[in-house]
Protein backbone atom coordinates (compact mmCIF):
# COMPACT_ATOMS: atom_id res chain seq x y z
CA UNK A 1 0.00 0.00 0.00
CA UNK A 2 1.29 3.47 -0.92
CA UNK A 3 0.40 6.26 1.75
CA UNK A 4 1.18 9.80 0.35
CA UNK A 5 0.93 13.40 1.34
CA UNK A 6 3.34 15.05 -1.27
CA UNK A 7 3.51 19.29 -1.10
CA UNK A 8 5.75 21.13 -3.64
CA UNK A 9 5.68 24.43 -5.31
CA UNK A 10 7.20 25.85 -8.14
CA UNK A 11 7.90 29.49 -8.15
CA UNK A 12 6.73 31.87 -10.48
CA UNK A 13 9.50 32.58 -12.81
CA UNK A 14 9.14 35.10 -16.41
CA UNK A 15 7.26 32.44 -18.95
CA UNK A 16 6.12 30.36 -16.81
CA UNK A 17 2.94 30.82 -13.85
CA UNK A 18 4.37 29.29 -10.35
CA UNK A 19 2.74 25.65 -9.73
CA UNK A 20 1.71 23.80 -6.50
CA UNK A 21 1.04 20.30 -6.14
CA UNK A 22 -0.51 19.35 -2.60
CA UNK A 23 -2.00 16.20 -2.07
CA UNK A 24 -2.36 13.27 0.11
CA UNK A 25 -4.08 9.88 -1.08
CA UNK A 26 -3.16 6.09 -0.47
CA UNK A 27 -3.32 3.67 -3.15
CA UNK A 28 -4.14 -0.01 -2.26
CA UNK A 29 -2.79 -3.12 -4.31
CA UNK A 30 -5.08 -2.78 -7.34
CA UNK A 31 -5.10 -0.12 -10.15
CA UNK A 32 -5.21 3.67 -8.89
CA UNK A 33 -5.89 6.34 -11.60
CA UNK A 34 -4.61 9.86 -11.36
CA UNK A 35 -6.95 11.36 -13.90
CA UNK A 36 -7.07 15.09 -14.66
CA UNK A 37 -5.94 17.63 -17.44
CA UNK A 38 -2.39 18.50 -18.63
CA UNK A 39 -0.47 20.77 -15.93
CA UNK A 40 -2.66 19.58 -13.11
CA UNK A 41 0.32 17.25 -11.21
CA UNK A 42 -0.57 13.98 -12.25
CA UNK A 43 2.98 12.88 -13.95
CA UNK A 44 4.78 15.26 -10.91
CA UNK A 45 2.98 13.39 -8.63
CA UNK A 46 4.24 9.97 -10.30
CA UNK A 47 7.96 11.43 -9.81
CA UNK A 48 7.52 12.10 -6.10
CA UNK A 49 6.76 8.34 -5.82
CA UNK A 50 9.39 7.35 -8.01
CA UNK A 51 12.08 9.47 -6.42
CA UNK A 52 12.87 11.67 -9.56
CA UNK A 53 11.30 14.91 -7.72
CA UNK A 54 11.68 15.24 -4.08
CA UNK A 55 8.74 17.16 -2.44
CA UNK A 56 9.21 20.26 -0.04
CA UNK A 57 7.44 18.16 2.53
CA UNK A 58 5.44 15.89 3.14
CA UNK A 59 5.64 11.48 3.36
CA UNK A 60 5.61 8.57 1.24
CA UNK A 61 4.89 5.15 2.77
CA UNK A 62 5.36 1.94 1.08
CA UNK A 63 3.76 -0.75 3.15
CA UNK A 64 5.65 0.21 6.06
CA UNK A 65 9.12 1.31 4.33
CA UNK A 66 9.78 5.00 4.74
CA UNK A 67 10.15 6.54 0.98
CA UNK A 68 10.68 10.26 1.76
CA UNK A 69 9.85 12.20 4.90
CA UNK A 70 9.93 15.68 4.71
CA UNK A 71 10.47 15.81 8.57
CA UNK A 72 13.48 13.68 8.89
CA UNK A 73 14.90 14.27 5.58
CA UNK A 74 14.54 10.67 4.07
CA UNK A 75 14.71 10.93 0.45
CA UNK A 76 15.72 7.62 -0.43
CA UNK A 77 16.93 7.20 -4.57
CA UNK A 78 15.11 5.82 -7.12
CA UNK A 79 17.20 2.98 -7.08
CA UNK A 80 16.01 1.89 -4.00
CA UNK A 81 12.54 2.42 -3.69
CA UNK A 82 11.68 -1.43 -5.15
CA UNK A 83 9.42 0.88 -7.61
CA UNK A 84 8.79 -0.08 -11.31
CA UNK A 85 7.99 2.78 -13.53
CA UNK A 86 6.51 2.17 -17.36
CA UNK A 87 7.36 5.24 -19.64
CA UNK A 88 5.21 7.06 -21.96
CA UNK A 89 8.19 6.47 -24.65
CA UNK A 90 8.37 3.04 -23.04
CA UNK A 91 12.31 3.97 -22.54
CA UNK A 92 13.67 0.65 -23.61
CA UNK A 93 17.14 0.90 -24.03
CA UNK A 94 17.43 1.00 -27.86
CA UNK A 95 20.82 -0.54 -28.14
CA UNK A 96 19.85 -3.78 -26.26
CA UNK A 97 17.96 -6.76 -27.32
CA UNK A 98 14.29 -7.22 -25.01
CA UNK A 99 16.37 -10.38 -23.87
CA UNK A 100 19.21 -7.63 -22.30
CA UNK A 101 16.54 -5.45 -21.08
CA UNK A 102 14.69 -7.76 -18.75
CA UNK A 103 18.54 -8.64 -17.64
CA UNK A 104 19.72 -5.50 -17.37
CA UNK A 105 16.47 -5.53 -14.76
CA UNK A 106 17.32 -8.78 -13.21
CA UNK A 107 21.02 -8.32 -12.48
CA UNK A 108 20.99 -8.74 -8.73
CA UNK A 109 19.90 -11.32 -8.77
CA UNK A 110 22.00 -15.02 -9.39
CA UNK A 111 23.03 -16.10 -12.74
CA UNK A 112 20.87 -19.20 -12.38
CA UNK A 113 17.36 -17.64 -11.55
CA UNK A 114 17.72 -14.18 -13.56
CA UNK A 115 17.78 -16.51 -16.31
CA UNK A 116 15.13 -18.41 -15.44
CA UNK A 117 12.80 -15.59 -14.31
CA UNK A 118 14.09 -13.65 -17.51
CA UNK A 119 12.55 -16.51 -19.27
CA UNK A 120 9.54 -17.17 -17.36
CA UNK A 121 8.12 -12.99 -18.05
CA UNK A 122 9.24 -13.22 -21.91
CA UNK A 123 6.95 -16.13 -22.13
CA UNK A 124 3.90 -14.31 -19.71
CA UNK A 125 4.13 -11.62 -21.46
CA UNK A 126 3.90 -13.49 -25.15
CA UNK A 127 7.97 -12.12 -25.83
CA UNK A 128 9.68 -15.01 -26.62
CA UNK A 129 10.13 -15.29 -30.37
CA UNK A 130 11.14 -11.46 -30.86
CA UNK A 131 13.62 -12.32 -26.87
CA UNK A 132 16.59 -11.35 -29.95
CA UNK A 133 15.19 -8.19 -31.42
CA UNK A 134 16.25 -4.73 -30.58
CA UNK A 135 12.87 -2.26 -29.57
CA UNK A 136 13.06 -0.82 -33.02
CA UNK A 137 12.49 -4.16 -34.76
CA UNK A 138 9.59 -5.30 -32.91
CA UNK A 139 5.71 -4.20 -33.35
CA UNK A 140 4.17 -1.06 -30.52
CA UNK A 141 2.52 -3.96 -28.71
CA UNK A 142 5.29 -5.91 -28.29
CA UNK A 143 7.54 -3.25 -27.08
CA UNK A 144 5.03 -2.10 -24.42
CA UNK A 145 4.04 -5.65 -23.08
CA UNK A 146 8.34 -5.77 -22.82
CA UNK A 147 8.36 -2.45 -20.95
CA UNK A 148 5.61 -4.03 -18.27
CA UNK A 149 7.80 -6.90 -17.98
CA UNK A 150 11.24 -4.76 -17.32
CA UNK A 151 9.47 -3.25 -14.68
CA UNK A 152 8.12 -6.18 -13.19
CA UNK A 153 11.16 -8.48 -12.99
CA UNK A 154 12.78 -6.97 -10.24
CA UNK A 155 9.47 -8.01 -8.03
CA UNK A 156 8.48 -3.93 -7.20
CA UNK A 157 6.30 -3.20 -4.55
CA UNK A 158 4.53 -0.87 -6.40
CA UNK A 159 3.91 0.03 -10.50
CA UNK A 160 3.43 3.37 -12.10
CA UNK A 161 2.45 3.80 -15.56
CA UNK A 162 2.67 7.25 -17.20
CA UNK A 163 0.03 7.54 -19.91
CA UNK A 164 1.42 4.39 -21.49
CA UNK A 165 -2.06 4.28 -24.16
CA UNK A 166 -1.45 7.64 -25.40
CA UNK A 167 -1.11 8.11 -29.08
CA UNK A 168 -1.71 4.09 -29.67
CA UNK A 169 -4.58 2.71 -31.70
CA UNK A 170 -7.82 0.57 -30.40
CA UNK A 171 -6.63 -2.96 -31.35
CA UNK A 172 -2.90 -1.81 -28.95
CA UNK A 173 -4.98 -0.23 -26.57
CA UNK A 174 -7.03 -2.97 -26.14
CA UNK A 175 -3.81 -5.37 -25.80
CA UNK A 176 -2.99 -2.40 -23.01
CA UNK A 177 -5.79 -2.94 -20.85
CA UNK A 178 -5.15 -6.61 -21.37
CA UNK A 179 -1.77 -6.38 -20.21
CA UNK A 180 -2.38 -4.26 -17.13
CA UNK A 181 -5.41 -6.19 -16.21
CA UNK A 182 -3.17 -9.28 -16.45
CA UNK A 183 -0.52 -7.80 -13.91
CA UNK A 184 -3.73 -6.59 -11.79
CA UNK A 185 -4.29 -10.53 -10.93
CA UNK A 186 -1.08 -11.92 -10.69
CA UNK A 187 0.90 -9.77 -8.70
CA UNK A 188 -0.75 -8.21 -5.85
CA UNK A 189 1.00 -4.86 -5.95
CA UNK A 190 -0.92 -0.98 -6.35
CA UNK A 191 -0.44 0.47 -9.57
CA UNK A 192 -0.96 3.98 -9.96
CA UNK A 193 -1.46 5.08 -13.69
CA UNK A 194 -1.55 8.49 -15.06
CA UNK A 195 -4.33 9.16 -17.72
CA UNK A 196 -6.55 11.83 -19.40
CA UNK A 197 -9.06 9.06 -20.85
CA UNK A 198 -12.12 8.73 -19.14
CA UNK A 199 -12.94 5.42 -20.68
CA UNK A 200 -9.36 4.21 -19.63
CA UNK A 201 -10.61 4.67 -15.80
CA UNK A 202 -13.32 2.74 -16.01
CA UNK A 203 -11.58 -0.21 -18.13
CA UNK A 204 -8.97 -0.55 -15.01
CA UNK A 205 -9.64 1.58 -12.44
CA UNK A 206 -10.44 0.24 -9.03
CA UNK A 207 -10.14 3.49 -7.38
CA UNK A 208 -9.93 7.16 -9.31
CA UNK A 209 -8.35 10.12 -8.05
CA UNK A 210 -9.27 13.76 -10.06
CA UNK A 211 -6.51 16.18 -9.58
CA UNK A 212 -6.70 19.36 -10.69
CA UNK A 213 -4.57 22.50 -10.48
CA UNK A 214 -2.21 20.57 -7.98
CA UNK A 215 -4.95 19.68 -5.66
CA UNK A 216 -7.43 16.27 -5.41
CA UNK A 217 -10.84 17.38 -6.61
CA UNK A 218 -12.50 14.17 -5.84
CA UNK A 219 -11.52 10.82 -5.34
CA UNK A 220 -13.74 7.47 -5.97
CA UNK A 221 -14.78 4.63 -8.16
CA UNK A 222 -14.91 5.71 -11.42
CA UNK A 223 -18.51 5.25 -11.48
CA UNK A 224 -19.58 6.94 -8.22
CA UNK A 225 -17.29 10.17 -9.30
CA UNK A 226 -19.30 9.84 -13.18
CA UNK A 227 -22.54 9.60 -11.13
CA UNK A 228 -22.24 12.29 -8.74
CA UNK A 229 -19.10 15.08 -9.77
CA UNK A 230 -18.55 16.85 -6.44
CA UNK A 231 -18.18 20.32 -7.94
CA UNK A 232 -18.64 22.44 -11.17
CA UNK A 233 -14.93 21.52 -11.92
CA UNK A 234 -14.91 17.93 -11.96
CA UNK A 235 -17.97 17.77 -13.66
CA UNK A 236 -16.39 20.33 -16.87
CA UNK A 237 -13.14 18.06 -16.67
CA UNK A 238 -15.31 14.62 -17.35
CA UNK A 239 -17.42 16.39 -19.59
CA UNK A 240 -21.14 15.42 -20.89
CA UNK A 241 -22.66 17.27 -17.62
CA UNK A 242 -24.90 20.62 -18.59
CA UNK A 243 -24.85 22.83 -15.24
CA UNK A 244 -28.02 25.26 -14.65
CA UNK A 245 -28.58 27.26 -11.59
CA UNK A 246 -31.95 27.18 -10.02
CA UNK A 247 -34.05 28.09 -6.77
CA UNK A 248 -35.27 25.60 -4.70
CA UNK A 249 -39.45 26.06 -4.26
CA UNK A 250 -40.10 23.11 -2.12
CA UNK A 251 -38.50 20.22 -0.13
CA UNK A 252 -39.98 17.06 0.54
CA UNK A 253 -37.55 14.39 2.42
CA UNK A 254 -40.38 12.02 3.08
CA UNK A 255 -41.42 11.62 -0.65
CA UNK A 256 -38.12 12.26 -1.66
CA UNK A 257 -38.84 15.27 -4.10
CA UNK A 258 -38.44 18.98 -4.79
CA UNK A 259 -39.75 21.74 -7.13
CA UNK A 260 -37.03 23.94 -8.66
CA UNK A 261 -37.24 26.82 -10.76
CA UNK A 262 -34.85 27.64 -13.24
CA UNK A 263 -32.96 30.82 -13.50
CA UNK A 264 -31.88 30.76 -17.01
CA UNK A 265 -33.12 33.14 -18.57
CA UNK A 266 -33.62 31.90 -21.75
CA UNK A 267 -35.61 28.64 -20.11
CA UNK A 268 -38.40 31.26 -19.42
CA UNK A 269 -38.09 30.35 -15.39
CA UNK A 270 -39.17 27.03 -15.76
CA UNK A 271 -40.01 24.34 -12.94
CA UNK A 272 -38.96 21.28 -12.69
CA UNK A 273 -39.37 18.10 -10.63
CA UNK A 274 -36.30 16.80 -8.67
CA UNK A 275 -35.24 14.39 -5.89
CA UNK A 276 -35.24 15.86 -2.10
CA UNK A 277 -31.81 17.99 -1.71
CA UNK A 278 -29.89 17.14 2.05
CA UNK A 279 -27.93 19.84 3.22
CA UNK A 280 -30.40 22.44 1.23
CA UNK A 281 -33.22 24.92 2.27
CA UNK A 282 -36.49 26.58 0.64
CA UNK A 283 -35.21 29.44 -1.18
CA UNK A 284 -31.49 28.39 -1.46
CA UNK A 285 -29.91 29.08 -4.85
CA UNK A 286 -28.06 26.07 -6.19
CA UNK A 287 -26.61 24.63 -9.46
CA UNK A 288 -28.22 22.12 -10.76
CA UNK A 289 -25.71 19.13 -12.39
CA UNK A 290 -27.49 17.20 -14.97
CA UNK A 291 -26.06 14.37 -16.67
CA UNK A 292 -26.47 14.90 -20.72
CA UNK A 293 -27.00 10.73 -20.76
CA UNK A 294 -30.23 10.90 -18.93
CA UNK A 295 -31.85 13.90 -20.94
CA UNK A 296 -33.89 13.13 -23.49
CA UNK A 297 -35.16 15.45 -26.34
CA UNK A 298 -36.97 15.36 -29.07
CA UNK A 299 -39.00 17.86 -31.64
CA UNK A 300 -41.25 20.14 -29.92
CA UNK A 301 -44.83 19.34 -30.98
CA UNK A 302 -48.04 21.66 -28.81
CA UNK A 303 -47.16 21.73 -24.84
CA UNK A 304 -44.88 20.62 -22.45
CA UNK A 305 -45.26 18.30 -20.19
CA UNK A 306 -43.89 17.56 -16.52
CA UNK A 307 -40.07 18.03 -16.43
CA UNK A 308 -39.87 19.13 -20.00
CA UNK A 309 -38.38 22.92 -21.23
CA UNK A 310 -38.65 24.49 -24.16
CA UNK A 311 -35.10 24.74 -25.83
CA UNK A 312 -33.55 25.90 -29.08
CA UNK A 313 -31.03 23.75 -31.39
CA UNK A 314 -27.64 25.79 -31.16
CA UNK A 315 -25.70 22.82 -33.12
CA UNK A 316 -25.91 19.19 -34.28
CA UNK A 317 -22.44 17.28 -33.70
CA UNK A 318 -22.19 13.39 -35.18
CA UNK A 319 -21.07 10.24 -33.01
CA UNK A 320 -20.03 7.15 -33.15
CA UNK A 321 -23.00 5.57 -32.12
CA UNK A 322 -25.84 8.37 -32.53
CA UNK A 323 -26.17 11.96 -32.83
CA UNK A 324 -25.26 15.20 -30.37
CA UNK A 325 -28.11 17.97 -30.35
CA UNK A 326 -27.14 20.95 -28.22
CA UNK A 327 -29.40 23.58 -27.23
CA UNK A 328 -28.53 26.93 -25.14
CA UNK A 329 -28.54 27.15 -21.94
CA UNK A 330 -25.59 24.60 -21.93
CA UNK A 331 -28.53 21.74 -22.42
CA UNK A 332 -27.70 18.86 -24.70
CA UNK A 333 -29.13 15.59 -25.52
CA UNK A 334 -28.10 12.44 -27.54
CA UNK A 335 -29.92 11.36 -30.46
CA UNK A 336 -30.47 7.56 -31.57
CA UNK A 337 -29.32 7.14 -35.24
CA UNK A 338 -32.90 6.40 -36.40
CA UNK A 339 -34.52 9.80 -35.86
CA UNK A 340 -31.42 12.01 -36.79
CA UNK A 341 -32.17 12.69 -40.28
CA UNK A 342 -35.99 13.60 -39.46
CA UNK A 343 -34.89 15.46 -36.86
CA UNK A 344 -31.38 17.43 -37.18
CA UNK A 345 -33.37 20.30 -38.92
CA UNK A 346 -35.80 20.94 -36.45
CA UNK A 347 -35.21 24.68 -34.41
CA UNK A 348 -37.82 23.82 -31.39
CA UNK A 349 -37.06 21.17 -29.58
CA UNK A 350 -38.03 20.15 -25.63
CA UNK A 351 -35.99 18.47 -23.17
CA UNK A 352 -37.38 16.00 -20.75
CA UNK A 353 -35.09 16.31 -17.28
CA UNK A 354 -36.14 12.54 -15.50
CA UNK A 355 -36.06 14.00 -11.53
CA UNK A 356 -33.22 10.91 -11.16
CA UNK A 357 -31.33 12.72 -13.31
CA UNK A 358 -30.88 16.02 -11.05
CA UNK A 359 -28.55 16.85 -8.78
CA UNK A 360 -27.45 19.82 -6.75
CA UNK A 361 -23.62 20.76 -6.51
CA UNK B 1 65.19 15.64 -50.57
CA UNK B 2 66.67 14.57 -47.58
CA UNK B 3 63.37 14.66 -45.24
CA UNK B 4 63.48 14.68 -41.32
CA UNK B 5 60.35 12.68 -40.45
CA UNK B 6 60.70 13.13 -36.29
CA UNK B 7 58.46 16.29 -35.65
CA UNK B 8 55.51 14.41 -37.40
CA UNK B 9 56.10 11.23 -35.52
CA UNK B 10 56.89 13.25 -32.41
CA UNK B 11 53.25 15.17 -33.27
CA UNK B 12 51.39 11.91 -33.44
CA UNK B 13 52.97 10.76 -30.35
CA UNK B 14 52.00 13.93 -28.66
CA UNK B 15 48.61 14.01 -30.04
CA UNK B 16 47.97 10.50 -29.39
CA UNK B 17 49.06 10.60 -25.42
CA UNK B 18 47.44 14.15 -25.47
CA UNK B 19 44.21 12.73 -26.64
CA UNK B 20 44.12 10.05 -24.18
CA UNK B 21 44.45 11.67 -21.35
CA UNK B 22 41.69 14.52 -22.54
CA UNK B 23 39.34 11.78 -22.92
CA UNK B 24 39.77 10.20 -19.72
CA UNK B 25 39.85 13.44 -17.65
CA UNK B 26 36.99 15.26 -20.10
CA UNK B 27 35.14 12.46 -20.29
CA UNK B 28 34.76 12.75 -16.21
CA UNK B 29 33.95 16.54 -16.69
CA UNK B 30 31.51 16.31 -18.88
CA UNK B 31 29.82 13.90 -17.16
CA UNK B 32 30.03 15.69 -13.87
CA UNK B 33 28.72 19.08 -15.82
CA UNK B 34 25.87 16.86 -17.58
CA UNK B 35 24.48 15.59 -14.76
CA UNK B 36 25.36 16.65 -11.52
CA UNK B 37 24.45 19.66 -9.47
CA UNK B 38 27.56 20.96 -7.23
CA UNK B 39 28.88 24.57 -5.99
CA UNK B 40 31.29 25.90 -8.26
CA UNK B 41 29.58 24.32 -11.36
CA UNK B 42 29.79 27.48 -13.00
CA UNK B 43 33.01 28.11 -12.47
CA UNK B 44 34.29 24.78 -13.43
CA UNK B 45 32.25 25.31 -16.72
CA UNK B 46 33.82 29.02 -17.30
CA UNK B 47 37.05 27.11 -16.94
CA UNK B 48 36.70 24.50 -18.81
CA UNK B 49 35.21 27.12 -21.72
CA UNK B 50 38.48 29.34 -21.08
CA UNK B 51 41.14 28.02 -23.64
CA UNK B 52 38.79 28.49 -26.15
CA UNK B 53 38.52 32.12 -26.53
CA UNK B 54 42.08 32.66 -25.09
CA UNK B 55 45.14 33.44 -27.39
CA UNK B 56 47.33 30.85 -27.71
CA UNK B 57 50.29 32.61 -26.06
CA UNK B 58 48.28 33.98 -23.10
CA UNK B 59 48.03 30.22 -22.63
CA UNK B 60 51.52 28.93 -22.95
CA UNK B 61 52.11 31.91 -20.45
CA UNK B 62 50.11 30.48 -18.19
CA UNK B 63 51.05 26.62 -18.87
CA UNK B 64 54.76 28.64 -17.99
CA UNK B 65 54.19 30.33 -14.80
CA UNK B 66 51.91 26.71 -13.79
CA UNK B 67 53.75 24.31 -14.38
CA UNK B 68 58.05 26.00 -15.12
CA UNK B 69 60.58 25.20 -12.52
CA UNK B 70 59.71 27.48 -9.91
CA UNK B 71 56.32 26.75 -9.33
CA UNK B 72 55.22 24.18 -7.03
CA UNK B 73 53.18 22.10 -9.45
CA UNK B 74 56.75 22.16 -11.24
CA UNK B 75 59.07 21.59 -8.34
CA UNK B 76 56.52 18.06 -7.95
CA UNK B 77 57.27 17.00 -11.33
CA UNK B 78 60.91 17.50 -11.58
CA UNK B 79 60.66 15.58 -8.05
CA UNK B 80 58.74 12.93 -9.46
CA UNK B 81 60.34 12.36 -12.60
CA UNK B 82 63.78 13.65 -12.37
CA UNK B 83 63.59 16.23 -14.46
CA UNK B 84 61.99 19.58 -15.41
CA UNK B 85 58.73 19.50 -17.84
CA UNK B 86 59.36 22.97 -19.72
CA UNK B 87 60.88 22.17 -23.08
CA UNK B 88 60.46 19.06 -22.93
CA UNK B 89 58.18 16.72 -25.00
CA UNK B 90 56.17 15.96 -22.08
CA UNK B 91 55.78 19.94 -22.02
CA UNK B 92 54.45 19.63 -25.39
CA UNK B 93 51.67 16.81 -24.46
CA UNK B 94 50.45 19.50 -21.95
CA UNK B 95 50.26 22.01 -24.48
CA UNK B 96 47.92 19.64 -26.59
CA UNK B 97 46.31 18.57 -24.08
CA UNK B 98 45.25 22.23 -23.18
CA UNK B 99 44.54 22.77 -26.82
CA UNK B 100 42.18 20.28 -27.55
CA UNK B 101 40.65 19.19 -23.93
CA UNK B 102 38.10 22.12 -23.92
CA UNK B 103 36.81 21.24 -27.18
CA UNK B 104 36.08 17.52 -26.50
CA UNK B 105 34.50 18.32 -23.18
CA UNK B 106 31.61 20.48 -24.83
CA UNK B 107 31.29 18.39 -27.39
CA UNK B 108 30.91 14.86 -24.95
CA UNK B 109 28.84 17.15 -22.83
CA UNK B 110 26.32 17.93 -25.33
CA UNK B 111 26.29 14.01 -26.57
CA UNK B 112 25.66 13.15 -22.85
CA UNK B 113 22.60 15.63 -22.58
CA UNK B 114 21.27 14.51 -25.62
CA UNK B 115 20.70 11.11 -24.36
CA UNK B 116 16.76 10.84 -23.69
CA UNK B 117 16.90 11.04 -19.84
CA UNK B 118 13.51 8.34 -20.00
CA UNK B 119 16.35 5.82 -20.43
CA UNK B 120 18.60 6.82 -17.25
CA UNK B 121 15.14 6.72 -14.98
CA UNK B 122 13.79 3.60 -16.45
CA UNK B 123 17.42 2.56 -15.40
CA UNK B 124 17.45 4.18 -11.96
CA UNK B 125 14.18 2.74 -11.08
CA UNK B 126 15.40 -0.77 -12.37
CA UNK B 127 18.20 -0.59 -9.37
CA UNK B 128 20.86 0.47 -11.36
CA UNK B 129 23.99 2.73 -9.41
CA UNK B 130 24.87 5.72 -11.52
CA UNK B 131 28.07 3.96 -12.25
CA UNK B 132 26.43 0.86 -13.90
CA UNK B 133 23.74 3.09 -15.84
CA UNK B 134 27.00 5.68 -17.19
CA UNK B 135 28.61 2.71 -18.84
CA UNK B 136 25.44 0.33 -19.86
CA UNK B 137 23.16 2.88 -20.80
CA UNK B 138 24.18 6.75 -21.08
CA UNK B 139 27.94 5.97 -22.84
CA UNK B 140 26.83 3.63 -25.38
CA UNK B 141 23.67 5.46 -26.42
CA UNK B 142 26.22 8.38 -26.93
CA UNK B 143 28.79 6.84 -27.57
CA UNK B 144 29.16 8.14 -31.61
CA UNK B 145 29.49 11.66 -30.87
CA UNK B 146 31.72 11.23 -28.16
CA UNK B 147 34.16 9.03 -30.64
CA UNK B 148 33.49 11.75 -32.86
CA UNK B 149 34.78 14.37 -30.53
CA UNK B 150 37.96 12.70 -29.32
CA UNK B 151 38.96 12.16 -33.00
CA UNK B 152 38.41 16.11 -33.39
CA UNK B 153 40.68 16.30 -30.25
CA UNK B 154 43.55 14.37 -31.55
CA UNK B 155 43.19 16.15 -34.90
CA UNK B 156 43.42 20.17 -32.78
CA UNK B 157 46.18 18.39 -30.59
CA UNK B 158 48.13 17.75 -33.79
CA UNK B 159 47.73 21.57 -34.79
CA UNK B 160 48.90 23.06 -31.84
CA UNK B 161 51.34 25.97 -32.38
CA UNK B 162 50.94 28.85 -29.68
CA UNK B 163 51.11 27.10 -26.83
CA UNK B 164 53.80 24.24 -28.06
CA UNK B 165 55.97 26.92 -28.87
CA UNK B 166 55.84 28.80 -25.27
CA UNK B 167 55.99 26.03 -23.22
CA UNK B 168 57.88 22.85 -25.04
CA UNK B 169 60.13 25.66 -27.07
CA UNK B 170 61.56 24.36 -30.46
CA UNK B 171 64.03 22.11 -30.23
CA UNK B 172 65.05 20.50 -33.35
CA UNK B 173 65.00 16.60 -32.81
CA UNK B 174 63.40 16.58 -28.94
CA UNK B 175 60.42 18.92 -28.82
CA UNK B 176 59.96 20.16 -32.68
CA UNK B 177 56.15 19.55 -33.69
CA UNK B 178 55.25 19.21 -37.22
CA UNK B 179 53.31 22.81 -36.47
CA UNK B 180 56.38 24.00 -35.29
CA UNK B 181 58.97 23.07 -38.01
CA UNK B 182 56.66 23.89 -40.18
CA UNK B 183 56.87 27.53 -39.10
CA UNK B 184 61.13 26.48 -38.96
CA UNK B 185 60.93 25.81 -42.78
CA UNK B 186 59.12 28.63 -44.05
CA UNK B 187 61.57 30.98 -41.92
CA UNK B 188 64.60 29.40 -43.14
CA UNK B 189 63.30 29.40 -46.38
CA UNK B 190 63.21 25.80 -47.00
CA UNK B 191 59.78 25.65 -48.67
CA UNK B 192 59.75 22.49 -50.42
CA UNK B 193 59.92 20.91 -46.65
CA UNK B 194 57.36 23.40 -45.35
CA UNK B 195 55.14 22.20 -48.64
CA UNK B 196 55.31 18.15 -47.61
CA UNK B 197 54.57 18.82 -44.16
CA UNK B 198 51.65 21.03 -44.93
CA UNK B 199 50.34 18.12 -46.98
CA UNK B 200 50.53 15.67 -44.92
CA UNK B 201 49.18 17.32 -42.02
CA UNK B 202 46.55 18.55 -43.98
CA UNK B 203 45.93 14.60 -44.80
CA UNK B 204 45.74 13.62 -41.76
CA UNK B 205 43.51 16.20 -40.91
CA UNK B 206 41.20 15.56 -43.50
CA UNK B 207 41.12 12.11 -42.98
CA UNK B 208 40.37 12.90 -39.60
CA UNK B 209 37.54 14.92 -40.55
CA UNK B 210 35.90 12.05 -42.54
CA UNK B 211 36.21 9.44 -39.98
CA UNK B 212 34.50 12.13 -37.07
CA UNK B 213 31.62 12.45 -39.92
CA UNK B 214 30.86 9.05 -40.39
CA UNK B 215 30.55 8.89 -36.53
CA UNK B 216 28.27 11.39 -36.14
CA UNK B 217 26.01 10.81 -39.57
CA UNK B 218 25.32 7.07 -38.61
CA UNK B 219 23.95 7.90 -35.48
CA UNK B 220 21.71 10.42 -36.97
CA UNK B 221 20.56 7.45 -39.76
CA UNK B 222 20.15 4.69 -36.98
Amino acid sequence: MIEARIKKTFAASPGSAGFTLDIAFTAQAGVTVLFGPSGAGKTLTLDALAGFLAPDEGRILLDDQILFDGATRVNLPPQRRNCGYVFQNYALFPHMTLRQNLEFAAERRPPLERHRRVNEMLEKFALTGVASRRPGEVSGGQQQRCSIARALIGAPRMLLLDEPSRGLDAPLRAGFYQAVRQVREEFALPIVLVTHDLEECFELGGRMLVLREGRLAQQGSPREITVAPASAEVAQLLGGYSLLDAEILALDPGRNTSRLRLLEATLGAAEIAGPYLPGHFRGDRVQLCLRQDALRGQPRQGGLGVNQVAVQLIEWSERPRGSMARFNAGLAAEVSLANAEAWRHLKDWLIEIPAEAVRAL
Amino acid sequence: MDVDWFPLWLSLRVAALSTLLAAGLGLWIAYLLANRAFPGKEALDAAVSLPLVLPPTVLGYYLLVLLGRTSPLGAVYEWLFGGPLVFTWQAAVAAAFLHSAPLLVKSSRAALESVDHSYERAARCLGAPEWKLFWRVTFPLARRPIFAAVALAFARSLGDFGVTIMIAGNIPGRTQTVAVAIYDAVEAGNGALARLLVLVVSAVAILILWLANRLTGRQARS
